[in-house]
């Protein structure tokens, strides 16, 4: 956070600034928009090769689910990056 | 302080337009589904009686996969009347975004958000249509109350069951399809980016040059990668229209 400071307090030009913190809030946005996507996908995929191997007869009933959870949970990711983008380069 | 510079924006998602208003967007698409009516007009041209040999064989692979992966698991028996539609969804879809690992032209079409919305946007119709079909005017309430809600929630439950129907799904398919594929181009061009700046390195340092191999390799496994990715978003998308339009078919009173 101090090397951030010293860049910003580095930037003369109101542009400059602009950018800067454009750059840095577009990282935040999208680091901050990983965490919880992470942390469920991580979860359901788990948890599906847990049922997998338990009942592999099972196998292509939990798949599809696994997918459906996965596509529901990473929207919010990919939110976080069409923000990122926004951010970045709007 | 960096060796390389990223290039807006628009130099990565746009060309110049090869007519105007037609750009190489527009091209791939009408390509996509071009190929894929080719696919399948040969294929129905040959004869259903002996053994299916290569256009036949391929286009009763999908469709296998479309049956066995897609409408079974989520329509069941009675949504095989489904499987046209969602075949075309998921072939249109998939033959868009794998441009976007082909050489030479290393772009897919669903990136920008036109063909994603439009998609999404037919997927949305189609749903309610097919939930005002089965359970008339009554669909727009069990589609806003689901069964058993207290009188005191019908409300709020109400305007969250509004929002997320109407407004957030065909949103996140849209988002889903587009964000993806956006993003895997992104990273090939960054990828790329860094192979050339490493390679066209002007430098004193014996070891930097060959250090391109590097990113060279991170981007032939991402190359790989986005094949996978273009299919996978394919049929993210194709079964969750599946899901949904189940979802109107059924209603929530036969759901739970």
């Amino acid at each position: 956070m101090e090397a951030f400071s010293a860049i910003v307090a580095q930037a003369s030009d109101p542009d400059d600034l602009k950018n800067i913190e454009a750059a840095a809030g577009a990282g935040m946005a999208y680091g901050l928009a990983a965490i919880g996507p992470g942390i469920g996908i991580g979860y359901i995929v788990g948890k599906s090769v847990e049922a997998m191997a338990r009942q592999p007869e099972a196998a292509g009933m939990v798949r599809t689910t696994m997918f459906l959870g996965i596509a529901f949970t990473e929207a919010l990711a990919l939110i976080g990056f069409v923000v990122f983008i926004l951010l970045k380069f709007a | 302080m960096l060796g390389l510079e990223f290039p807006p924006i628009n130099e990565i998602l746009r060309w110049q337009d090869v007519y105007p208003s037609f750009n190489k967007i527009a091209l791939i698409a009408v390509v996509a589904a071009l190929i894929g009516i080719t696919l399948f007009l040969l294929a129905s041209r040959k004869d259903p009686l002996v053994a299916p040999t290569g256009s036949r064989n391929l286009a009763e692979v999908i469709i296998d996969f479309i049956e066995e992966g897609i409408v079974m698991q989520t329509l069941g028996k009675s949504g095989l009347k489904w499987t046209p539609f969602l075949l075309s969804l998921f072939i249109f879809i998939f033959l868009c975004n794998i441009p976007g690992v082909l050489p030479i032209i290393q772009m897919p079409a669903t990136a920008r958000i036109a063909i994603p919305l439009s998609l999404a946007l037919l997927v949305w119709v189609i749903y309610i249509g097919t939930g005002l079909k089965h359970q008339g005017i009554g669909y727009f309430g069990h589609l806003l109350w689901p069964p058993g809600v207290p009188t005191a929630l019908k409300p709020l439950v109400g305007f969250i069951e509004f929002i997320s129907t109407i407004i957030v799904t065909p949103f996140s398919l849209t988002v889903r399809l587009m964000a993806n594929m956006l993003a895997g181009h992104i990273l090939l061009v960054t990828f790329a980016l860094l192979t050339e700046a490493l390679l066209l390195a002007e430098t004193s340092q014996v070891f930097l040059v060959p250090m391109s191999i590097l990113p060279f390799g991170m981007l032939m496994f991402l190359t790989g990668f986005e094949i996978l990715v273009a299919f996978l978003q394919a049929y993210i998308f194709a079964i969750l229209a599946a899901v949904y339009i189940n979802n109107s078919t059924e209603g929530h009173a036969e759901e739970h």
